[in-house]
């Protein structure tokens, strides 16, 4: 079919729609000027502000700590609930257990993190435990929304895989959970990572269900961004903003130089 | 070393029916005797915790031996998710029903015992009555939902072509613009919302570049109004629109469109009478994954709209954090869930089915 010239057109503005911005915070975040869109000349000063500033440090270490515990309970969660769904036929529960994976994909943040804080509340007054709120709430609350994801990535994987794998271990006398650790697992590693990854991301990212269930001493790079972002335009969430989309870049690269590295391989 | 197929066969699938209702009865039971427990005196709980969880333990030892693993990894995420995803949900509408108090939670307790020690119950409709006799909470509904629909609109507008655009390119490109399309869901959301306040403020980038050119004299009033957050919303959703898109066009057979081609119809014809209809599926997924969370949006109203844009999540956030009405703003959630959530879980699971047929 003969192309016009409509679409590339379309395409490249969406295209610069998506990227404009991203590529302006980072020219403005090399800017002198305290004034984030006048230029006043090449500068990593607010670089350098950056890693003096003890409280974002310190918040963005808090975030990574949350991240990798919320995405490594969710991982285990999502994949035992996966597997549950996908391996084990009919049981009772089961459409509980498939509501309640599917159903944090569409709700509101706000009422996963309005509800999660009564529940911790709630679960104060009456057993004494999670003792106020802080880092262990907003991680339970973050495995808990990731872990629906997880469980979306895992269950695709589980489907598409070839049971027959399974079925040879068991005749040749494997046990169930040495089935699943010596042949499910494996096969469904790569997705368990991404799962991990996404998990990781989505807990990095969110500021609306951490403002609700997180606790003093225990404010979220995201927290402490938006307290800033709030107030107006600040040259150093620029430099952040900068940092954090080279590491994005750098990984995604390094992904994919490994990715094809393995196809080649396979071919 | 290989088996006798004919003595092994295919395992039969093993069904422990009985332990299964046992560990969903139990659940249910556990649920239900949380939220009752909620309700009781310290007292009373603390005594009932002493009878209650010996007999647990005592029951659990005894059954052990007879009970599956299988049951076993099903009881583990499923009392997970029951515990911090559905009990929230009850105790949230428990408080919903509550009256605000100044105290350590600021809500009434469920049960009161008055001085000749009857028990009373503190539970009323009053906050419903509230947000639905004031007419702020109907229009930041309403509001909601009709910002979401205009992102949605002008998402699918600008996704569409995309989408189009990039499964119809060759190889090693579609690829790319594939990967350029999800990049941006990696890096930050906040800070991507973020960049947008540098590009619509009064001195910001847009405003400075068409000054420069000469095209208008006065800066251009962008922030804090509704056309900035959606812009905001169609930012932050717009590769949630593509990617069901693409997914969809890029199945799309040439040879239909050949065949349309064929028989003289103009491609336009032939993109409304054949693409387009074709690619539905695709229109109602990347729809979907754009309305739904647009509406409970609060970030970007609040980062990038002004003080009368209203919306539902943002009403909420308010209630809670500014006015510090814990049992309001739960009642403004439970209305919402059932305006807005319920419809589209509900929506969703008919095309779930519908897929499912097909």
């Amino acid at each position: 079919m003969k192309r016009g010239w409509f679409l590339p057109i379309v395409a490249t503005l969406g295209f610069a729609f998506l990227y404009a911005p991203i590529v302006s915070l980072v020219i403005f975040s090399f800017n002198e000027s305290r004034l984030v869109t006048v230029w006043g000349g090449f500068s990593t000063r607010w670089y350098g502000e950056l890693l003096d500033d003890g409280q974002m440090l310190g918040a963005a270490w808090i975030s990574l700590k949350v991240g990798a515990w919320a995405a490594s309970i969710a991982t285990v969660m999502g994949t035992l609930a996966a597997f549950v769904l996908t391996r084990f036929g009919k049981f009772r529960g089961k459409l509980l257990m498939t509501g309640m994976i599917t159903a944090p994909l569409v709700m509101p943040e706000v009422i996963i993190g309005l509800s999660l804080l009564l529940l911790f509340v709630a679960m104060e007054g009456v057993l004494g435990w999670p003792a106020g709120r802080g880092m262990l709430t907003v991680i339970i609350a973050h495995a808990t929304f990731t872990a629906a994801y997880v469980a979306v990535i895992a269950q695709s994987r589980l489907r598409d895989m070839d049971e027959s794998l399974e079925e040879a271990a068991r005749d040749l006398g494997a046990g169930p959970v040495r089935v699943f650790f010596d042949i499910t697992l494996p096969v469904i590693a790569p997705a368990l990572v991404s799962g991990w990854l996404l998990a990781f991301t989505l807990s990095l990212d969110d500021l609306v269900i951490a403002s609700f269930v997180s606790g003093p001493g225990a404010s979220t790079l995201p927290m402490v961004i938006f307290s800033k972002v709030r107030l107006g335009v600040s040259p150093d969430v620029n430099a952040l903003a900068t940092i954090i989309i080279g590491i994005v870049a750098l990984a995604v690269t390094v992904a994919g130089v490994l990715l094809m590295r393995q196809s080649k391989r396979m071919r | 070393m290989s088996p006798d197929p004919q003595s092994q066969g295919a395992p039969k699938p093993r069904r422990y029916k009985p332990l299964t209702m046992l560990a969903a009865g139990l659940a249910g039971l556990a649920g239900a005797l949380f939220v009752g427990w909620l309700a009781l005196p310290p007292g009373l709980q603390a005594a009932l915790f002493l009878i209650i969880a010996p007999a647990f333990v005592y029951f659990l030892i005894s059954r052990r031996m007879g009970w599956s693993d299988r049951w076993m990894v099903i009881a583990i995420p499923l009392l997970w998710f029951f515990v911090f995803f559905l009990v929230p949900f009850f105790v949230l509408g428990r408080i919903s029903l509550a009256e605000t108090m100044i105290a350590r939670p600021p809500y009434s307790p469920l049960w009161e015992t008055d001085r000749d020690g009857n028990l009373e119950i503190i539970a009323s409709l009053e906050n419903y009555r509230f947000i639905l006799g004031d007419a702020l909470y109907l229009n930041a509904y309403l509001s909601s939902i009709k910002v979401a629909f205009i992102s949605t609109i002008f998402a699918l507008l600008l996704g569409y072509p995309i989408a189009y655009y990039i499964a119809r390119s060759p190889e090693p490109r579609r690829s790319i613009l594939l990967l350029l399309v999800i990049l941006p869901f990696w890096t930050s959301f906040l800070l991507r919302v973020y960049a947008w306040i540098g590009f619509l403020r009064r001195e910001g980038v847009i405003n400075n570049v068409l000054m420069w050119l000469g095209v208008i004299d006065e800066p251009l009033v962008m922030m804090q109004t509704d056309f900035a957050v959606y812009i905001g919303i169609v930012y932050t959703y717009l590769p949630f629109m593509i990617l069901p898109l693409y997914a969809n066009l890029v199945k799309l057979d040439d040879a239909l469109l050949e065949a349309a081609s064929d028989l003289g119809a103009r491609p336009s014809v032939t993109f409304l009478t054949v693409t387009l209809p074709l690619s539905m599926p695709g229109i109602i997924a990347g729809s979907m994954l754009v309305f739904i969370p647009a509406i409970g949006e609060y970030v970007i109203p609040a980062l990038l709209g002004g003080p009368d844009t209203l919306m539902i999540g943002r009403t909420l956030w308010d209630e809670f954090f500014s006015a510090r009405d814990w049992p309001v703003a739960s009642a403004v959630a439970i209305v919402m869930l059932f305006l807005v959530v319920a419809p589209t879980m509900w929506l969703q699971s008919v095309q779930n089915r519908q897929e499912e047929r097909d």
